[in-house]
């Protein structure tokens, strides 16, 4: 290309004064942008249930750690027996247990103090066969052998049965994997609902792209080529709704934090602290959220360009 | 180059619109493609750029068998044809440089290697100041030659233009031409499809393909 066959216009474009790589894909849409609000719905709610299930899981965690190094040994005393005496026997057996770190026995008023709340109060109970309680806090370490100090009981003070609440944490820990498998499957069906739109949302971009599509075949374009643009155009998009739910997410459990530092007195705050702990998440929650919101961008990129490139494959 | 062999054409079950079309086009060749409106010009330049199956007969494209290409041969050899369609087909979300420069962005080059080429095509087809304008707001002549200008970006081996000069005065149009010219002389076939007789006769050397009922006829042209 000698010379130029028609006029040469000398314009000095500095090499910035033009657009040079817009994306191929137009980036604004109708369709473009219902898909980002559809998207950070989405991650919104899979936070929630992460978050949720991670609060959970820490819960159960620190309730059968703590149920578990509890036990209690409860006497039974019979019409003669000497209840006093048989408390101190088992008091002194359990001190002397290996796995027991400490042994507190309930005091006869301290026994009719934990009846108020059903009994009410002001009543005579010195009457009634109350049994006693003996609370034991065990070793972390021992926590798990007690067969040694449930004989030894057996044999010197058959009044006596230790409970060492391992039903019932048993049942807490079967509860909280409930949980959290149910936030799992919640998870999952918030992800493939997501799939599915961002399939819709794919096929409606390729049939409003056609033109595009075709000129970029016809100069030379390979299917990857074309399937890329798509994904960059989606990851774009994916990026920007689950920025946008991601955020509100971490806003909502910030401020969960905060609300749950500020009931923690209350006698519904300790209750929610029960069971969800502090209500707040740790730092490596945080860092789930974050790779949810990874996921998801990267997700919708990857199906995007897996659903254009058959797409294209089928086409003649 | 280019060789079709007994290519026939019908759409569903009707009437063959091409028949029996026997040709070839030679490598530094210089032709028209011409006939009345309709009477299939574009489709035998869409049989020619492979993006329209022929019914029967056989197409030959750089020694290739077109019926047996796969995707990805079909991909290489379209960056060996530059394609001048009728209606322009430019992006008109891109700008004019992002347009001329979308063949080398679709073979995978980096911007900035190939940023000079495209701004000297842009200046050498007189588009030098409209690099930055997206094709909604270029003349009918701009348009044309910012098609023009993505067709020649690649060097192409073989140069199909459909009507390149229809939306252009006859002043634009001989320079068009001659810009055609220019590029069959650096060694590339050129074919140009256009029902524009007294442009053809400015351009006597050239190879005439006459297409007229389904059939066509070659006429060569005069010795430059």
């Amino acid at each position: 290309m000698n010379e130029p066959a028609v006029e040469h216009v000398a314009a000095d474009e500095p090499e910035s004064a033009f657009k040079t790589n817009a994306p191929l894909i137009p980036r604004d849409s109708v369709a473009g942008r219902a898909l980002v609000v559809v998207i950070a719905i989405m991650t919104f709610l899979a936070c929630l249930t992460a978050g949720g299930a991670l609060l959970v899981a820490d819960a159960s965690k620190a309730w059968r750690s703590d149920v578990l190094r509890d036990a209690t040994i409860q006497v039974k005393p019979g019409p003669h027996d000497d209840v006093e005496s048989l408390v101190a026997k088992a008091v002194a057996i359990a001190a002397q247990a290996p796995a027991v770190e400490s042994a507190h026995a309930y005091s006869r008023a301290e026994s009719e103090k934990l009846l108020e709340p059903w009994l009410g109060q002001g009543l005579d109970l010195s009457q009634l066969p109350i049994p006693r309680l003996i609370l034991l806090r065990l070793r972390a370490s021992g926590a798990e052998d007690l067969t040694a100090l449930r004989k030894a009981l057996a044999s010197a003070v058959p009044q006596a049965g230790l409970d060492d609440h391992r039903v019932w944490a048993a049942r807490l820990g079967a509860m909280a994997r409930a949980i959290v498998i149910l936030a799992a499957a919640l998870f999952v069906l918030m992800i493939v609902a997501m799939g599915t739109a961002i399939g819709f949302a794919t096929r409606g971009a390729m049939a409003g792209a056609r033109e595009i599509v075709e000129v970029l075949h016809l100069v030379g374009a390979s299917d990857a080529f074309i399937a890329g643009e798509f994904e960059i155009h989606f990851r774009g998009l994916g990026l920007r709704g689950a920025m946008i739910g991601g955020l509100a997410a971490v806003a909502f459990f910030a401020t969960a934090s905060l609300l749950s530092l500020s009931w923690a007195h209350s006698p519904g705050g300790e209750e929610i602290a029960a069971m969800f702990g502090s209500f707040a998440l740790r730092p490596l929650g945080y860092l789930a959220l974050v790779v949810v919101c990874g996921a998801v961008t990267l997700l919708t990129g990857l199906l995007s360009r897996e659903i254009v490139m058959r797409h294209l494959q089928r086409l003649p | 180059m280019l060789r079709f062999e007994n290519v026939g054409l019908r759409y569903g079950m009707g009437p063959e619109v091409l028949g029996d079309l026997s040709f070839s086009v030679e490598p530094q060749s210089f032709q028209f493609l011409t006939g009345p409106s309709g009477a299939g010009k574009t489709t035998l330049m869409r049989l020619m750029l492979l993006s329209l199956r022929p019914t029967r007969g056989t197409i030959r494209v750089f020694g290739l068998d077109a019926a047996t290409l796969r995707k990805n041969d079909l991909t290489t050899l379209r960056r060996r044809i530059g394609a001048v369609f009728q209606d322009f087909r430019l992006l008109d979300h891109l700008s004019t440089y992002e347009n001329v420069a979308l063949p080398l962005r679709a073979m995978g080059r980096e911007e900035k290697g190939y940023r000079a080429e495209v701004v000297e095509l842009l200046r050498w087809v007189g588009l030098g100041d409209r690099m930055d304008a997206p094709p909604p707001v270029l003349s009918g002549g701009e348009k044309q030659r910012a098609a023009i200008a993505r067709a020649l970006i690649v060097r192409p081996e073989l140069l199909l233009a459909d009507e390149p000069t229809g939306n252009v005065d006859p002043l634009l149009a001989r320079r068009l031409l001659r810009l055609f010219v220019e590029l069959h002389r650096l060694g590339t076939a050129v074919v140009i499809a256009t029902h524009d007789l007294q442009l053809m006769d400015q351009f006597g050397f050239a190879r005439r393909l006459t297409i007229g009922g389904g059939k066509l006829a070659v006429f060569d042209g005069l010795p430059s």
